[in-house]
């Protein structure tokens, strides 16, 4: 039997390893993959929880979440794509056009 | 009763919202509303004339117009000898102005036909409602209702640059006067609690001297101005570029008789202040004789029918200055006939003339326009006072009541007005209608006009002739009915009531001034019929008197060097150059350069970099949780 605490710790673990990703790397498909580390990082916290107090919502939050992360990486994937013919990469600091 | 009254007011109401709002649709038949707008209230003026002659009287309230606290101010009227003597002569005078109007303004595009007519039934509106308010705030809403009238029909050319400038000096000249109307407003509310007469009347008493002399010395500022006195006449000459007939019935017969009517209205006021009475009639008889004087000289028809009138009103306030509240009232009511008589007279050979006004042009009109000249010459006759013409009784009770008042140099002043009066009058009637034809090819063109304006001619000279015999009635006759009202209020200081029994006396006053009449006839009949002695040499003569005279005193000018130009110059200067670009456009500019300034240091935090973004978000969590658990 796994410690609950160690379900915790991976989901930190993971979560944390997305958010960096997102703060430190510059291209986006990079960044997109991070923020996917993020969802499951969530994801794996709410299963814990579940466990932990014996209940299932935990488990159908989660496969919402998934269903949500398949979507939003199919839009996230096309937007990705138009970027990269409009600007000749995917390097995040290409997108200069808010800039002041 | 009410609802009579109520009919009278809102019947020209009516007529000027169906021209006004349908003018598209009424055009050249806009007489066929304006007309029977005026008539019909007419004949309900009449009912109740009758019903208030024998002795009905009427002060109530239509509605509560403004409720604040103590301040009520009533939609009321109050139809008593006065008010039911104005409303008469407005809309019977009126009426005959309507229908004359018709043939004047013929040529008239379809648009400015039916608002002539439009404009003409509101002014009627609003004077109706300054006479038959009860309270001094709804007299005031009348009061600038004809004065915005006035504006919108002296500015009826308004293409014409002189007419639009003449409309605004007629307004901006009427503000002055009723900033004083305005403050004696308030101090009688101030003072006394109300502005409805019946109790600003019941309390008066309660009025210090100096108060009342200051309050109804500010309210005949308000009637220098309406009523084109010394020193806020100059408008009423220029005023002469709107239509004839509206001079006639605006500038001659109805609203510039508003101050007189004022001031008869507030004689329980004026009679607590002997200094504001004394002043009212020296300044009445200043004007008389003032204007007369210019008249003398002027080449144009309405400009000398203008002064005219600025010289009678100057009578009218002489006879309400001396107590004669009666008698002012009653030049008031002649004066509506005979003079809007002469206007339509002056404006119907401006219309056979095609708008020509030089007297010097014109003569011998006599041949070609018979009515006119006759029914000129019964108008003319009854202002310079000839027996039994209706001028002749009421400016003879004024000049009779000021004698007997112990007025003497205001009875001269006017006596010599008197004189004054026949001998311009005359010398328009000999320079229009008799002697050689001066300019061949306007006499070519004269032509007696069509019968709708001829008739009103007929019938305001039949009235001009003949109201003046109302003084003979029993009963104290005109003026009896009228110190039905005044002398209730006013007792003991009415000198005239003993005075007018000492019938030597008063016939001799008769002959004077008949006297004086009939030389000035002769003395204009010699001028300018006999030549002898010759104007022109006389004007050379007393060149610097008649340039005096004829350049009006120059006073046009003073008032433009000292109120008008330094006004303008302070405007543009000080208002203009440093008030309004200075700090106004710089307070305005000086807020957005602010917020541009703050906006430009605060963008820098958009790098428009995403991580950068995604950092903030970080941060920003980091410290919302944290303060979480800390707190």
């Amino acid at each position: 039997m796994i410690p609950v605490s160690w379900i915790f710790a991976l989901s930190v673990l993971v979560f944390a390893t997305g958010a960096l990703g997102v703060l430190i790397r510059k291209n986006a498909i990079v960044m997109f993959l991070c923020i996917e580390l993020m969802l499951n990082g969530a994801n794996i916290f709410f299963v814990g929880v579940s466990k932990m107090r014996g209940a299932a919502e935990g488990h159908i939050f989660v496969l919402f979440m998934m269903a949500i992360a398949a979507a939003e990486a199919a839009i996230g994937m096309a937007i990705i794509t138009a970027f990269y013919r409009r600007k000749g990469g995917v390097e995040v600091d290409r997108a200069d056009l808010m800039k002041w | 009763m009410l609802k009579l009254i109520l009919a009278v007011i809102l019947i020209p109401l009516a007529g000027a919202m169906i021209n006004g709002l349908f003018c598209w649709k009424t055009k050249r038949k806009a007489h066929l509303i304006a007309v029977p707008a005026i008539a019909i209230p007419a004949v309900i003026s009449l009912v109740l004339f009758w019903k208030v002659a024998h002795g009905q009287r009427f002060d109530g309230t239509f509605y509560w117009w403004i409720s604040v606290g103590n301040f009520r101010i009533p939609i009321g009227f109050l139809l008593d000898e006065l008010s039911a003597v104005m409303i008469v002569t407005v809309t019977f005078v009126a009426t005959w102005i309507h229908i004359y109007s018709i043939g004047y303004m013929d040529h008239e595009t379809d648009r400015g036909y039916a608002k002539y007519f439009c404009y003409l039934n509101f002014f009627v509106f609003f004077m109706l409602t300054l006479v038959l308010a009860n309270n001094y705030l709804l007299m005031f809403v009348g009061w600038e209702g004809v004065g915005l009238c006035s504006y919108l029909l002296i500015g009826y050319w308004y293409e014409k640059a002189s007419a639009a400038n003449a409309g605004m000096k007629a307004f901006i000249t009427n503000r002055v006067g009723d900033f004083g109307f305005m403050i004696a407003l308030f101090l009688l509310y101030k003072h006394l609690g109300s502005l409805i007469y019946h109790d600003v009347f019941a309390s008066a008493h309660e009025l210090t001297l100096p108060l009342a002399t200051l309050i109804t010395l500010l309210l005949f500022m308000g009637a220098t101005g309406k009523s084109a006195q010394i020193p806020l006449y100059v408008w009423l000459p220029d005023a002469m570029e709107g239509p004839t007939p509206v001079s006639s019935l605006i500038h001659a017969a109805t609203m510039v008789t508003a101050g007189v009517y004022m001031v008869a209205r507030s004689h329980v006021l004026y009679n607590l202040a002997p200094f504001a009475m004394e002043v009212v009639a020296s300044i009445g008889a200043a004007t008389a004789m003032f204007a007369a004087s210019m008249a003398l000289v002027n080449n144009d028809l309405k400009r000398v029918l203008a002064y005219s009138t600025v010289s009678q009103l100057g009578y009218m306030f002489v006879g309400v200055g001396v107590g004669a509240y009666a008698a002012g009232v009653f030049h008031l009511f002649t004066h509506a006939f005979f003079k809007g008589l002469m206007f339509l007279c002056a404006g119907s050979v401006m219309h056979a003339l095609h708008g020509e006004l030089d007297m010097q042009k014109m003569g011998g009109l006599y041949n070609k326009m018979k009515i006119t000249a006759i029914t000129f010459i019964i108008g003319a006759l009854a202002i310079s006072g000839v027996p039994p013409l209706a001028g002749f009784w009421s400016k003879d009770s004024i000049l009779h009541h000021a004698f007997v008042s112990g007025h003497k140099i205001i009875w001269f002043v006017g006596t010599v007005t008197a004189a004054m009066t026949a001998f311009y009058m005359f010398r328009l009637i000999f320079l229009t209608f008799f002697g050689e034809p001066r300019d061949k090819h306007i006499y070519e063109i004269a032509h007696e006009n069509p019968p709708v304006m001829t008739i009103p001619l007929m019938v305001l000279a039949f009235f001009s002739a003949t109201v003046g015999l109302l003084a003979l009635l029993p009963g104290g006759g005109f003026e009896g009915f009228l110190n039905r009202l005044f002398e209730a209020a006013h007792h003991g200081a009415e000198h005239a009531a003993h005075g007018g029994h000492e019938a030597g006396g008063a016939a001799v006053l008769i002959l004077i001034s008949v006297l004086v009449a009939f030389m000035g006839i002769g003395l204009a009949y010699a001028m300018y019929m006999k030549h002898t002695p010759d104007p022109k040499k006389l004007t050379e003569r007393f060149r610097p008197i008649y340039t005096l005279l004829y350049n009006r005193y120059y006073v046009d000018e003073l008032y433009f060097a000292l109120f008008i130009n330094p006004t303008v110059g302070i405007s543009r200067h000080v208002l203009w150059k440093i008030v309004d670009v200075l700090i106004i456009d710089g307070i305005v500019n000086g807020v957005a350069r602010l917020c541009s300034l703050v906006g430009n240091l605060i963008r820098k935090i958009h790098t428009g970099f995403i991580p950068d973004y995604a950092w903030a978000i970080l941060v920003g969590i980091i410290i919302v949780c944290g303060l979480k658990i800390i707190f």
